[in-house]
């Protein structure tokens, strides 16, 4: 049952086939038996989400309408605030502090009758791509746990890759969805900046956060994002417009007639061999399919990794400065006379890991005056160009393409001392970030050279999500068919006895 | 060739409110000349005329209504406090005046 | 060397910059919907938003946009298209999200002007203060310094902090450098920042509480020598809490830069805090090493662009000008200099006035509001506008008065009723069987009577003495309890005693 997909979880429990507390306790079962070797995640409350299934369970029972989701597990990112749960971002600084509130996110998963399993590790405050820089240690990748689950929302795809849930909450702000959805074979999905509300979500750059789905099928993915998304008055940045029909577009699948753009600046040089091989079969299939390829030309990509890493370490710089030791977390350095400026230094040096204090100070820097205009100013506008490159390639295709991540999941390790090579792993999605549209990852098969998942990234405009689903689906339909499964079945057992 | 000397990264640590080891200031000061060359690519292309973005979606006059909301009570406001006394956050002295 | 003023006056020009913070009277906070009341325990308004919880985001507050824009167009201000709220940066406890919300190099409103006026020794001077900016931002929480010297932050073993106060909207109101003042330059800042709390009054944007510190001023000062155009070094002096204050503390930091500079020594660009019980001012945080508040646009809020319809209308909602509105009411109400002073003083113009429309004449009911309706405020402690009495229960008063329903010293009864809450004046009057004696047969008994008694006195009266009158008279009024016209009972009296009544 747990390799099930969420959608066919839903018609067994519609049906009766099995209960919410029947299908939780499975998952629980699953977290006990893999999780000690992934890792996945950072707190997992059994009695709480046994609960809630109960809570559904009683409310079918009573005839209540359900939506789709309810009584389906699921793994939370550490990022987002979950009332009188512990919620760390993965940070030794928020050790042990648990919200009086919960997110938007959350408040939306409750509604919907969604059983929350437990908050996942994570990049400590999203930033990384391995998921090495947790407060907490790293999560491992379920396909080799040797390997990087990819990050910074490590923690949910290896989740759901290793089916200790079947869907789970990730959030992007330069691909910590997208890249590690490609890393563990799975979906996921960054949706249209301002489509999920950040209210709750814990900010790294505010600029370029969202929340998103991740599931193992497209179909899985469209009915999370649909329950996650829609305005919400409590973030001026949230659009007020209805949630695209992601879940009509994942049943449809059709690409006929549909002009697929490919990225010239985000394929070639530093792309690992099977990561292309894979990508251009997908392309193959979907012409065969009836679309139409064309290749389009985004000259400003190439500054983009710059730009973003100007500006999110920039407003990290801020948005992490309320971590204080005032008035919640960690608080060191209280000797005798020990003075609040004195203590909010020592805590924030041993609160916050090494790639937090290198963007904190990267950002003050970017910020400090005589450095804006040359630093923040020029990203700003690089920022501009990236957003008319997209626009420019929107005229000639409907959806853009692109491998996910340049190359297949990296050893443990193998990146961690160095910054630079660790940044290059976002460099095909964080163009998406910086525009504010909508991007989606969906597994493309095995690179040859290493057996490891490949992610093929569909890009659509802001407010177009369910292109994103149309094309996946399409996609996915034909490399299942072609594989005889899909491709997380290939997924190693791990020794897990269910 | 960019850099960044030790005493730079000091300054911006102190700004930044994070102690910092003499290790970590030589390794961070280091690491920063690859990092700021990574960076200041953004001042390759001619940006004259370019608009700066700081909102990816074109939104404006997004505002609420002005109406009370109930807050937290003060146990759900303190309950995350290292230290509390008299209903207040209890923080050690402060040195600096405020603005 | 201690100089006095004329001395720094004769040498030096002084050069001003007024910044007034002022806290908006919004139901709820800035970014937030906790409640703005003033005083409540602490930490009970205080939410995610307003604490910098991990995840909170700010919304702003609709009426605070409105607000300022009001402000800025009271202020002759233009109103920017587009404006954006940027973040400042820098560490304090008092601020939970270590950075303020405020704006930067896109205020909403700039470029305006205020006119004043006070007393030169050549009559009275108009003086124009610039303004550069109008912008919006958010008041910090609340410090109580536990341990060493009283609630001082110096010496202090630990601090509470209470963040009710966090995320009031705050509009910061900054002049462009004000030069040409001379040995005025302490009453033209007074006089403006008096002007301000008018003109805020006036558009019931703000309490304009001074003492409350929902008004506040920061005053930078420096010296040139006269005839240089070389600007000094400023001081910036806060905590300054009452217009008094913002006169002594100008003049009192005029004759420290004075006395610095005639001995050779440097001003020192600096925070300065104004202590009210010495007049002087005492040295605050260096602003030597200035911080380097690292502003960018703030990505959690998107621009204002306050559509043009929207600021025709409020511009057309535009109150009466204070000053135009004081000199027109001096004038249709012909009301003497001092006693318009004192009206301005005791705050009692809008009273007055309402009382006025409500059909009262403009010289009683300024006697009412300023005189017995006063007394009581000042022993309650109260302002007249939380007393119970209403300009529409004066109005009925007076014109109860005026229809002889009422002497002047019953209607003082009248007023403590209604102020002890015992209904309207004709309420009052019907619970209190208050009434005037208007039957001459009753009176002219009563007359009778005391002259009999005062037999020695009426003699008097009778023999021309006039004014021994007045006791007879009062002794009249006493026997008819109060409820006689005493003009009716003088006239009746000196009939009697066979005296011409006038
Ligand atoms: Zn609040």
């Amino acid at each position: 049952m747990i390799k099930n997909t969420a959608a066919q979880m839903s018609a067994s429990l519609a049906k009766g086939e099995i209960t919410s507390v029947e299908l939780t306790k499975l998952h629980l079962d699953r977290i006990a038996d893999v999780d000690p070797k992934v890792k996945a995640f950072l707190h997992v409350d059994g009695e709480s989400a046994l609960n809630q299934a109960a809570a559904v369970d009683a409310d079918r029972a009573s005839g209540k309408k359900l939506g789709p989701l309810a009584g389906i597990p699921l793994a939370l990112k550490d990022v987002l605030a979950q009332q009188g749960v512990p919620t760390t971002a993965g940070s030794k600084i928020l050790q042990g502090w648990k919200p009086p509130y919960d997110s938007t996110v959350v408040a939306k998963l409750k509604a919907a009758g969604v059983v929350i399993l437990g908050k996942t590790n994570m990049d400590e405050f999203a930033m990384g791509s391995s998921t090495e820089n947790s407060g907490y240690g790293p999560t491992f990748n379920p396909w080799d746990l040797t390997r990087t689950p990819g990050g910074s929302s490590g923690g949910s795809a290896a989740a759901v890759s290793a089916f200790e849930a079947p869907l789970a909450i990730g959030s992007d702000t330069g691909g910590s969805i997208r890249q590690p959805a490609a890393l563990t074979g799975i979906v996921g999905v960054r949706p249209t900046y301002g489509a999920v509300s950040r209210y709750g979500l814990i900010a790294y750059s505010s600029s370029l956060d969202q929340a998103g789905p991740f599931g193992r099928t497209v179909l899985d993915t469209a009915m999370l994002h649909e329950v996650i998304a829609g305005h919400d008055p409590r973030d001026a940045t949230s659009i007020n417009a209805p949630v695209p029909a992601v879940v009509a577009a994942a049943k449809s699948g059709d690409v006929k007639g549909l002009k697929i753009g490919v990225i010239k600046q985000l394929q070639g040089d530093g792309y690992q061999s099977g990561v292309q091989a894979r990508f251009n079969e997908s392309l193959e299939i979907l012409a065969s399919l009836g679309a139409e390829i064309v290749q389009v030309d985004c000259p400003s990509f190439e500054y983009a990794l710059a730009a973003y890493y100007l500006i999110a370490p920039s407003e990290c710089s801020s948005n992490l400065a309320r971590f204080d030791a005032m008035r919640y977390g960690l608080r060191t350095g209280e000797s005798d006379g020990a003075s609040a400026e004195s203590v909010m230094n020592s805590t924030r040096e041993a609160g916050f890991g090494r790639e937090v204090k290198r963007r904190i100070i990267l950002g003050t820097y970017a910020l400090s005056s005589g450095y804006y205009d040359a630093y923040y100013g020029s990203a700003q506008k690089i920022r501009t160009l990236i957003i008319e490159d997209y626009k420019k390639a929107f005229t000639q295709a409907d959806v853009l393409v692109s491998p996910t991540s340049p190359i297949t999941a990296f050893k443990i390790g193998e990146k961690s001392e160095d910054p630079i090579a660790m940044y290059l792993a976002d460099v095909a999605t964080i163009p998406v970030n910086l525009a504010g549209i909508c991007g989606m990852s969906l597994p493309a098969g095995l690179a040859e050279e290493d057996n490891l998942p490949v992610g093929f990234q569909i890009m659509a405009p802001a407010m177009q999500d369910q292109r994103l689903y149309q094309v996946g689906a399409a996609l996915e339909a034909a490399l299942v068919s072609k594989w005889g499964g899909h491709l997380i079945s290939k997924a190693p057992a791990l020794g897990g006895a269910k | 060739m960019s850099s960044l000397s030790r005493d730079e990264v000091a300054k911006l640590a102190a700004l930044a409110r994070i102690e910092m080891s003499e290790a970590e200031l030589v390794n961070l000061s280091s690491q920063f000349g690859s990092i700021l060359d990574a960076v200041a690519r953004v001042q390759e292309l001619n940006l004259e005329g370019v608009k700066a973005t700081s909102h990816p979606q074109p939104m404006e006059n997004i505002f609420r209504e002005d109406v009370v909301q109930p807050s937290l009570t003060p146990d759900q406001a303190l309950s995350g406090a290292p230290a509390q006394e008299e209903q207040r956050f209890r923080v050690p002295q402060i040195l600096g005046e405020a603005e | 060397m201690a100089l006095s003023y004329d001395d720094v006056i004769a040498k030096y020009e002084p050069v001003l910059g007024l910044e007034v913070h002022v806290e908006l009277n919004t139901e709820s906070k800035m970014f937030c919907s906790c409640s703005t009341t003033f005083g409540g325990e602490p930490n009970t308004q205080t939410c995610p938003v307003c604490l910098a919880l991990p995840g909170a985001l700010p919304v702003v507050n609709a009426k605070a946009i409105e607000s300022t824009i009001k402000i800025g167009l009271a202020l002759n201000c233009q109103i920017a298209p587009h404006s954006r709220f940027a973040r400042k940066n820098y560490f304090y406890p008092d601020m939970p999200k270590n950075f303020q919300i405020s704006q930067y190099d896109e205020p909403i409103c700039f470029d305006g002007f205020v006119d004043v006026e006070i007393e030169t020794d050549e009559g009275p001077k108009q003086f124009r203060i610039e303004i550069e900016r109008v912008h919006m931002e958010e008041d910090t929480g609340k410090s109580l310094h536990v341990g060493g010297a009283t609630g001082r932050i110096h010496g202090a073993e630990y601090s509470l902090l209470d963040y009710n106060r966090a995320g009031i909207p705050l509009v910061e109101i900054v002049t462009k450098i004000v030069p040409g003042t001379g040995k005025y330059a302490p009453e033209v800042a007074k006089a403006y920042v008096a002007e301000l709390r008018d003109i805020l009054r006036g558009l019931k944007v703000s309490d304009v509480k001074m003492e409350q510190g929902s008004l506040r001023c920061d005053a930078n000062v420096s010296l040139r020598l006269i005839g240089s155009d070389v600007l000094g070094t400023r001081s910036e002096t806060k905590n300054v809490n009452s217009l008094r204050s913002v006169e002594r503390a100008i003049r009192g930091e005029m004759i420290r830069h004075a006395e610095l500079l005639n001995d050779g020594k440097k001003v020192k660009q600096e925070t300065r805090h104004f202590q009210e019980d010495t007049g002087l001012t005492r040295s605050g945080r260096s602003k030597e090493q200035a911080e380097d508040y690292r502003y960018f646009p703030e990505p959690d809020l998107v621009p204002v662009a306050p559509a043009a319809a929207w600021i025709e209308e409020l511009r057309a909602q535009q109150p009466e000008r204070p000053s135009l509105r004081r000199k027109r009411l001096k004038e249709q109400w012909a009301v003497p200099d001092k006693e318009m002073a004192a009206m301005i003083n005791a705050d009692a113009l809008d009273i007055v006035e309402e009382t006025v429309l409500l059909g009262a004449d403009p010289t009683k009911a300024r006697t009412w509001w300023l005189g017995e309706i006063s007394r009581i405020a000042n022993e309650k402690e109260l302002a007249l506008t939380e007393l119970s009495i209403t300009p529409k229960d004066v109005a009925a008063i007076v014109a109860l008065v005026a229809a002889g329903e009422l002497t002047d010293k019953l209607a003082r009864q009248v007023v403590d009723g209604v102020i002890a809450g015992e209904g309207t004046p004709s309420e009052v009057v019907a619970k209190r069987g208050i009434k005037v004696v208007n039957d001459d047969g009753a009176l002219m008994a009563a007359i009778e009577k005391v002259c009999a008694e005062q037999a020695e006195t009426a003699d008097k009266v009778r023999n021309g003495h006039v004014p021994a009158a007045g006791a007879l008279i009062g002794a009249v009024m006493k026997e008819t309890k109060g409820q006689a016209d005493a003009a009716r009972v003088r006239e009746l009296l000196l009939g009697h005693l066979g005296q011409a009544s006038n």
